[in-house]
């Protein structure tokens, strides 16, 4: 594709998202830190989305599943290994090693059972599928008593890595932000690849990419399990930060939330997901502070932002510069 | 000139009530340009998806080089050198033309299954790519955004797409449908060029164009085949008169 990366924008959020969050903490305004932890890791879950929403086109309103399941990766094991359980498994453990690897692997192995059926649909159908699958698994937390069901479960001992504490707010937002950037340069380097401009390919003209012999349904596929992971290892930072992990965290609301940091931010782009994310979590903050209400506000805001401004606030502020640039010649 | 390439034996295809296709039989020949011509709603198109497996037909066979190849789903028939243009275009507007180009030919030169390696900085792909724009005039606007250019180069960069693939068989759909004269004429041009390196089916509802281009000509009709033949032949075929040439033969 043309022209889509952004540098000097995705340059200063990167490095201000870096910066500032730290500066705060270490000036006393603890808050932020919790702020720009969730921030930072929400943002990586739209990065995962717009591999397959932004570049593949593929509408999945299933998102917060991988999530969830991420964040139950965390939980279910640290449960296990103070209460007793699962041994046997060698899942009853605090190891981080365990963790994070379950958490990706169990969300590739959903993305693939569930996008073998999904990826056979297309438009709505697609919408909808993916929305059924995500709500099967909420009921299925829901149900399962030894993990809370909809009442939750508290994580008692984040996930422990030698040389570092995820209790530390500093280090866990370090381990976040690299993690963040690690995925954003792997989503890069994929649509940029002869994978991903199949994938690219087939969001423009399906048919086409057919005839000229590519089985594009596999190449979907693919990538969908590839976002999958990526949400679910997300999911484990997650439940690492919050420490209590539920069923709502995968309602389809979630998935909803993060379709539209996706689409608010600028689809098929580099920085757009994290700029979305970061405009969605910082205007609900001052709204909610302002008013009980602010999510009519918001909501308000939103449907300003999409009618508006063709390509998310990525397009808004490249047709900007056009303009200007037009009136300065 | 007499080796078959592709075939189709009886194939028939219905749509609710209609019969787009009917005890279809077609030989191509290799090397040749035969044009498969007929009045709007002959069935044209859908024959071109049947032969290239984006749609099944209900009975009959397809046949390509004495293989039956009708129940083979379309993407791998690409990979046995078979590929398609698009009577309505079909690229992808957002991406650049030397990037839908690129993608024919990477079809075509190893493995896309490869997710690190930059796809711009595919040489043998790209150069390959850039060698079939150049072929078609319009090596200068590889880097232009598909959905900047005319209708007009959005069908010269579906034949680039074609010589791409580098297709033994090319199914052509209406490649001079909306040009305007001058542009039909280079089109005309265009396949020529083409002509002899590849075999085409070429199906086209200007007449100039099909006279002057084909080397056999088979007539459509109601999704029958009625006539084959030479130009000269179609030309004096009575049957084909009535059919379908009716007033603009007696002009010719």
């Amino acid at each position: 594709m043309l022209n889509q990366d952004h540098p000097k924008l995705t340059l200063t959020v990167m490095v201000l998202l870096a910066v500032l969050p730290p500066v705060l903490y270490l000036s006393g305004q603890t808050f932020y830190m919790d702020l720009a932890i969730r921030l930072v890791i929400l943002a990586m879950v739209a990065v995962s989305l717009s591999l397959i929403l932004g570049y593949g086109g593929l509408v999945s309103f299933g998102h917060a599943a991988f999530v969830g399941l991420g964040a139950y990766c965390v939980g279910i094991p640290a449960h296990h290994a103070i209460y007793g359980g699962l041994e046997s498994l060698g899942l009853a453990t605090l190891s981080g090693w365990v963790h994070f690897p379950l958490a990706i692997v169990v969300c590739g192995l959903f993305a693939f059972i569930t996008g073998l059926v999904c990826l056979k649909t297309k438009g709505v159908y697609f919408i909808m599928i993916t929305m059924a699958f995500a709500q099967m698994v909420y009921y299925a937390i829901v149900s399962i008593k030894t993990y809370g069901g909809d009442d939750g479960l508290t994580i008692n001992s984040r996930s422990e890595f030698p040389g570092i504490s995820l209790d530390n707010p500093l280090q866990l937002f370090a381990l976040c932000y690299t993690v963040l950037v690690l995925t954003m340069l792997l989503v890069r380097m994929i649509v940029r690849s002869r994978f991903g401009m199949v994938l690219q390919g087939a969001k423009g003209n399906n048919e086409r990419m057919v005839t000229l012999g590519y089985n594009t349904y596999r190449y979907q596929l693919i990538a969908y399990v590839i976002s999958g992971m990526l949400a679910g290892l997300a999911g484990a930072l997650l439940g690492n930060f919050t420490t209590f992990i539920s069923p709502e965290m995968m309602d389809w609301t979630r998935s909803g939330e993060f379709m539209f940091m996706v689409i608010l931010g600028g689809l098929a782009t580099t920085i757009g997901p994290v700029l979305g994310a970061v405009v969605f979590i910082v205007v609900e903050e001052i709204l909610s502070k302002i008013t009980i209400y602010w999510q009519l506000p918001f909501g308000v805001l939103l449907i300003l932002v999409v009618l508006y401004s063709k390509g998310g606030l990525i397009g808004m502020m490249t047709s900007l510069r056009k303009s200007k640039s037009k009136e300065t010649a | 000139m007499s080796e078959v390439i592709l075939e189709t034996r009886h194939l028939m295809k219905s749509f609710g009530g209609i019969r787009a296709t009917d005890d279809l039989n077609l030989a191509v020949h290799k090397g040749e340009l035969h044009a498969v011509i007929g009045p709007n709603g002959a069935g044209k198109t859908t024959l071109i998806t049947q032969l290239c497996g984006t749609q099944l037909p209900d009975s009959g066979q397809v046949l390509l080089r004495g293989k039956d190849i009708t129940q083979v789903p379309a993407h791998r028939r690409a990979h046995m050198g078979m590929t398609r243009s698009y009577q309505i275009t079909s690229l992808i507007l957002d991406m650049s033309v030397l990037d839908n180009v690129a993608l024919a030919a990477q079809a075509h030169m190893g493995s896309s299954y490869r997710f690190f390696r930059p796809a711009a900085q595919d040489r043998p792909v790209r150069d390959w790519a850039k060698a079939c724009l150049d072929k078609v005039g319009l090596a200068d606007k590889a880097h232009q955004l598909t959905r900047e250019l005319s209708h007009g180069e959005h069908r010269h960069i579906e034949i680039a797409i074609a010589l791409a693939s580098k297709a033994e068989l090319m199914l052509l759909d209406e490649p001079m449908a909306g040009l305007g004269v001058e542009e039909s004429r280079a089109m005309v041009r265009l396949l020529q060029e083409i002509k002899g390196q590849h075999t085409i089916v070429l199906i086209e509802h200007d007449m100039d164009a099909v006279f002057a281009l084909a080397d056999r000509i088979s007539v459509l009709v109601y999704g029958h085949i009625i006539a084959t033949g030479s130009p000269a032949e179609i030309r004096g075929n009575d049957e084909v008169q009535a059919a379908y040439l009716g007033e603009e033969s007696t002009a010719v």
